[in-house]
């Protein structure tokens, strides 16, 4: 049983290499590339399923080559299967086959590019989940940052993919290479490369000047990855051009897996040695909720919907980071259950942006409006998800955001579950805007945008157009990912088995325990006081207050040209521009910072980390 | 931001980074004062536990194995995302410039060039495969000389001859050898599994001499596959970035 | 001069990426990338020095003699052909955005703002 580790990883590896191997036969049969893209995908997903179920009963670790550590010293690379990193890279797999499915009508073939590409990103996102040594981790990152950047630019003869992936690659390259210092630093004061050992030795010493710098380095990297505040400038340009199928994978999960990483490098690592608990979580938090409310204004803005979901995601990542930066595992168990509604939800969203592609060939939300109204089945759908977006009871996404708030009201934090709300009901608003002008023809279509008119239009290349029937591997993809962010809620355990597995990612010393001497520690339940993973009136109220407030918003502003509407203060509130409608006021000025050029990009990381060095040298000696 | 803008502000973060960095490196232990245990341990125990005198090599293919294999994809998926990135670019000559650019030879060397590159070919080439095959023995090993390998086909290239070094390297058999190379890695540790052992255990035979061509088990065996990879990519990388210049000088 | 080897590391760094900030053109970007990954080597490489060390290769040297850190170099090892491959896909890149935008100047390169 323990045998299955490495498999997820080295499977999607090796069938990448035969594809190519292959291609001479494979590259004319697109039908079997796509079957054994699936089946590959869909067997990964099977068996990290498997080994979740696993680690019920305690984190399974694999150790490579046989070297097993002697002493408490790791000769060799380990796998640690916990509950999360299998969870996540489950979700990974889950969302690889989604998308491959929908690619089986939808997109045009380039040999077998496509495939090798996506196969090796779903193995370096596996990789990345359950390495248990440091620059293995760095490794399997830069596997899925290097499929990530070609499979960005995969129409390469469009000159917004071409921008995108050269900000993307250049921007998280500087990223890495910060890591990889940080990587360097932090072996040099430990002489160990495996994370429980780096824990274990730094554990019970104060913090020196190489912990806080190795620190802040390598969580830039990941930082970067997961489109935080300053560094979430090459996100928008890259979600939004990468082919519809590849940016499910960006926004449901690429981006969270940067968190993720913030997390382990934390808990198995400097969490001990940093000690100043509120410093850190005063950091993670003010990272965490300035990232949700520009990626919330952001997505007001936007008129082309991939735009709209792509800002959404850095939004979510914010709310995500909040939840982690809480650093008790009740915030720790929303921020997941909120990765795993949201991964789903999104899904659902791009694949349905897809579908109008596909059909109706456009996707700027001017253009659309009320043509939409024939892909019925893909209305509802769009609608329901935009709803679990809004954080609408009962989805997965509500009950993530209600622990995180209920985990902030326990931290005397409550006026932070003000700022996640009013994002909630931004993102909310934007989205359901969407759905009811282009689905369903409500309102009046929002202000003519040039710029966003021609960059919409340069998507319809993506896809074979001008079928009358929406494909049912396409549809059906998207159903049931959203009635998957429904359905994880309602799974009847998933509180109290969230919050053990929280708590257990949260213990250093029973990581270092398990993966040094082999001890099998169980996960402990939930300690007392971590609070109650459960439903409270307070939080349903929360939820379905900002569903109701989305929906408000998206209605205003779908029927802005109305004569009672036009109020001055209203147009205020709505950051409206005469003639342009809600959220047109934000344009110069996130024009001034969005501005596409790599060299803004790369100059705003660097006062990023500038900034988070500054706060942690003074506040940690 | 302007330029002059971004300039002043990028100077006075980096300032800060740099003191920041700086305090960092100095909570180290001195230039040369290597404190930490995982290097001598290594080596210490590495020529007996593995039987191959380069230690650094036995670190790569055994010790680290699983990090060698994800960063042997990583070169597979960059000369894949460069065929990628430029085959439209590929698909227009072969519209537009048709016969012309698939007469284009490229830049005529002069005949000390071509000689010079043709004699050394051959010694290159032997040199990228000895280095190749002792990466058990002495500082070598498959990704030294897999990159030497290459260099002898860009060699056929430089003598003039962008033909012959195209029919020598056509893209979808260098993408195949690739291929092979890299999947060998990944079927080596598979081996291992099939035979209840974890995954790139060292299963075969260790030799009896350390540092012999024959010994270390799997390691020189990986050398060898990792050779062939690193070879096929570079030429693929370089073959694909070449067909651009030659398209640019066929279109003057 | 214990501390010259990590002050050249910090040196590398910020003048690599001094050379992105300012960089009006994208050859000259990517060779600055180039330099500030130069200098995790350095890093990595001054990190496992052992003075009056030999290097870790035991064919005609006793195998007890010491040796510096081979983990070290392995690393850097991985990190030049990561670097190359990633180096390899920006240049690819680099040629379709001259061939799509006309130009190389990164202040240039913009399809979309905002």
């Amino acid at each position: 049983m323990d045998q299955l580790v490495p498999l997820p990883v080295v499977i999607p590896l090796l069938t990448a290499a035969a594809i190519t191997a292959l291609a001479a036969i494979l590259g004319r049969r697109r039908r079997a590339l796509d079957a054994i893209a699936i089946g590959t995908s869909a067997g990964v997903a099977v068996l990290l399923a498997v080994i979740l179920v696993r680690t019920a009963h305690g984190d399974v670790v694999y150790w490579f080559a046989g070297f097993r550590p002697h002493h408490d010293v790791a000769l060799g690379i380990d796998f640690e299967a916990g509950p999360f990193s299998t969870g996540l890279a489950c979700l990974a797999a889950v969302l690889v086959t989604g998308s491959m499915l929908f690619s089986w009508r939808y997109f045009e073939q380039a040999g077998v590019y496509y495939h090798v590409l996506m196969l090796t990103f779903l193995a370096g996102m596996a990789g990345f989940c359950l390495a248990g040594d440091v620059f293995d981790l760095f490794v399997w990152f830069e596997l899925m940052s290097v499929a990530a950047y070609a499979l960005t630019a995969y129409r390469p003869d469009e000159r917004g993919p071409l921008q995108g992936a050269l900000n993307f690659a250049i921007t998280n390259s500087v990223g890495a290479f910060l890591s990889l210092s940080g990587i360097a630093l932090v072996y040099g004061r430990t002489g160990a490369l495996n994370m429980a050992q780096i824990g274990h030795d730094l554990a019970g010493h104060p913090p020196d000047s190489v912990v806080v710098v190795a620190f802040v380095f390598i969580i830039t990297g990941l930082m970067v990855k997961a489109g935080i505040v300053p560094f979430q400038f090459w996100h928008a340009d890259a979600h939004a051009v990468a082919p519809t199928p590849v940016c499910v994978l960006f926004s449901g999960v690429m981006a969270e897996l940067g968190l993720y990483g913030v997390g382990r490098v934390y808990w198995s690592m400097f969490g001990s040695a940093l000690g100043h608990r509120a410093v850190i979580t005063a950091l993670f938090l003010g990272l965490g909720l300035v990232t949700a409310l520009v990626g919330a204004l952001y997505c007001f803005r936007e008129r082309h919907i991939k735009r709209v979901l792509a800002f959404s995601t850095i939004s979510h990542a914010g709310m995500i980071l909040a939840g982690i930066g809480l650093l008790t595992p009740l915030g720790l168990a929303g921020a997941a259950m909120y990765v795993a509604g949201h991964a789903m939800i999104k899904a659902a969203l791009f694949l349905c942006t897809g579908i109008v592609l596909h059909r109706l060939g456009s996707v700027n939300e001017t253009a659309l409006h009320g043509r939409g109204r024939t892909l019925r089945g893909t209305g509802i759908v769009f609608t329901l998800a935009a709803l679990g977006l809004a954080d609408l009871p009962p989805f997965a996404t509500f009950l993530g955001k209600g622990w995180i708030e209920d985990g902030t009201a326990g931290a005397g934090l409550a006026w932070i579950v003000a700022i996640l709300v009013a994002c909630s009901v931004l993102v909310g608003g934007a989205v359901l805007r969407v759905a009811g002008g282009v689905f369903y023809g409500l309102g009046d279509p929002p202000g003519e945008d040039v710029q966003m008119a021609r960059q919409a239009s340069a998507e319809t290349a993506e896809t074979e157009r001008g079928r009358q029937v929406t494909p049912g591997t396409m549809i059906i993809p998207a159903a049931v990912l959203m009635l998957a962010g429904l359905g994880i809620a309602l799974v009847p355990r998933a509180g109290p088995a969230l919050l053990s597995a929280a708590a257990g990612f949260e213990d250093q010393a029973a990581y270092n325990a398990t993966v040094l001497s082999g001890a099998h520690v169980a996960h402990p339940a939930a300690p007392a006081g971590a609070g109650m993973a459960g439903v409270t009136l307070a939080s349903v109220l929360t939820g379905a207050g900002s569903a109701a407030g989305g929906v408000v918003l998206a209605g205003l502003a779908l029927y802005w040209r109305r004569p009672w509407l036009q109020r001055p203060w209203l147009r205020q509130l709505l950051l409206a521009r005469r003639g342009h409608g809600p959220g047109a006021g934000l344009v110069r000025p996130i024009e001034r910072f969005q501005s596409g050029v790599v060299n803004d990009y790369v100059t705003w990381l660097v006062i990023g980390v500038a900034c988070m060095a500054g706060t942690l040298a003074l506040a940690i000696r | 931001m302007t330029a002059r803008t971004r300039t002043r502000v990028f100077l006075a973060a980096m300032a800060g980074l740099a003191a920041f960095y700086v305090w960092g490196l100095t909570g180290l232990p001195g230039f040369g004062s290597y404190p930490g245990p995982y290097g001598y341990i290594l080596d210490h125990v590495a020529v007996l536990q593995t039987n191959a005198t380069g230690v650094v090599s036995a670190i790569n293919f055994s010790y680290r194995g699983i990090d060698t294999l994800g960063e042997e994809f990583i070169l597979f998926i960059a000369a894949t995302g460069v065929s990628t990135v430029l085959r439209h670019l590929r698909g227009e000559r072969e519209e537009s410039a048709g016969a012309a650019a698939l007469r284009a030879e490229g830049p005529a060397p002069s005949d000390a060039t071509r000689q010079a590159t043709v004699l050394f070919v051959g010694p290159v080439m032997v040199m990228g495969w000895f280095l190749g095959s002792h990466a058990q023995t002495s500082p070598s090993g498959g990704f030294q000389g897999g990159v030497i390998l290459a260099t002898a086909f860009i060699l056929i290239y430089l003598a003039g001859q962008f033909l012959a070094f195209r029919r020598l390297s056509p893209v979808p058999l260098t993408d195949a050898v690739g291929a092979v190379g890299a999947g060998g890695f990944a079927v080596i540790g598979l081996a291992a599994v099939a035979q209840g052992l974890p995954y790139l255990y060292n299963f075969l035979p260790l030799g009896s001499v350390p540092g012999a061509v024959s010994s270390s088990g799997t390691i020189a065996l990986i050398s060898f596959f990792v050779g062939v990879e690193v070879a096929a990519a570079f030429v693929l990388i370089v073959s694909e970035l070449l067909e651009q210049t030659l398209l640019v000088e066929a279109e003057r | 001069m214990q501390i010259l080897p990590f002050v050249v590391v910090v040196w590398i760094f910020a003048v690599g990426l001094y050379g992105v900030v300012t960089s009006r053109h994208l050859m000259h970007l990517i060779m600055c990338l180039i330099v500030v990954q130069s200098s995790t080597y350095v890093l990595l490489l001054g990190v496992g020095y052992r003075r009056g060390a030999v290097a870790p290769y035991f064919s005609d040297i006793p195998a007890r003699t010491p040796a510096v850190d081979p983990v070290v170099q392995a690393l850097a090892l991985t990190d030049v052909v990561v670097e190359a491959a990633v180096t390899a896909l920006l240049l690819a890149l680099a040629i379709q955005a001259h061939k799509r935008f006309g130009t190389l100047d990164p202040h240039e390169l913009v399809e979309l703002s905002g």
